[in-house]
């Protein structure tokens, strides 16, 4: 039951993905965006990391998708996107695809990641206790950090979407 | 079907993180770029977490709380840049935006 639950999970989260590169609506875009980070959450599940699951959905799905889908409305870009490439960028298109296909392969065919034994490895499970024992202690100059950064990000928001007086934007 | 093994994870993180770079190199709306980085991004906590759970550790999952603390605020400014480039430009398509000046 487990393995059908990760396949199925998987499945959903790479097709999504595709969807959201193939598709020409950013409108659409998003929706699978959001239908894949659905996919990886379950993911999370599956390796039994429940509060992270449930962070990214409330995170990922709950803020960032619902800011994206309410820039491309607030934008209201035209459809048109323009197609066809130049020849560098065909070339390093063409370089990136040989080299992700060699890495993939080369990892499909003998990648051999160092794992303890699962049955002596216990599933950490889903005890709050743990993440706020080692963001306390560890971590706690990071956590800090990333007050911080929260904190710069939100003043940098502020300024870049300021009307400056004096500045020539296009009405 | 085998048990589902720190490969597998792996695998799909790997794949999924392929699918994000070529949206990033083949997309030309700055909106749909950015939201394949973000896929990019979630393609390696799925690795962290995959790392963890099969290592019994709980540093990749505690790094998790990071890299969505990050995303969320890379995600706050990336937008905002965009917004005020709108302005200014009328357009966010990648190919009409290729100089630094005016």
């Amino acid at each position: 039951m487990a393995n059908f639950l990760f396949y199925a999970f998987a499945l959903f989260t790479l097709a999504t993905a595709a969807g959201v590169v193939a598709s020409k609506n950013a409108v659409n875009a998003a929706m699978c965006l959001l239908l894949s980070l659905v996919g990886v959450a379950g993911l999370f599940v599956a390796l039994n990391a429940y509060l992270l699951a449930f962070l990214l959905l409330l995170v990922y799905a709950g803020a960032i998708v619902a800011l994206f889908l309410f820039i491309v409305m607030l934008l209201d870009m035209k459809e048109t996107e323009s197609r066809g490439f130049g020849k560098l960028s065909l070339a390093a298109i063409i370089l990136a695809a040989g080299l992700l296909v060699t890495g993939l392969s080369t990892f499909a065919t003998r990648g051999r990641l160092p794992v303890g034994d699962p049955a002596l490895t216990p599933a950490l499970g889903p005890d709050i206790k743990l993440y706020a024992y080692q963001l306390f202690t560890t971590y706690l100059l990071p956590v800090q950090v990333m007050g911080f950064l929260l904190l710069i990000a939100m003043l940098g928001v502020i300024v870049l979407s300021k009307r400056w007086e004096g500045s020539d934007d296009v009405k | 079907m085998t048990s589902a093994t720190l490969d597998h994870y792996v695998l799909i993180s790997a794949l999924l993180f392929a699918i994000g770079f070529f949206g990033v190199l083949l997309r030309r709306n700055t909106l749909v770029v950015f939201m394949c980085l973000e896929l990019m991004l979630v393609a390696s906590t799925l690795a962290l977490v995959a790392f963890s759970r099969f290592n019994g550790t709980m540093d990749g999952n505690v790094f998790v709380f990071f890299i969505l603390t990050v995303a969320a605020a890379e995600v706050a400014v990336g937008l905002a840049i965009i917004v005020a480039l709108f302005r200014k430009r009328q357009t966010i398509q990648l190919n009409e935006l290729n100089s630094l000046k005016n």
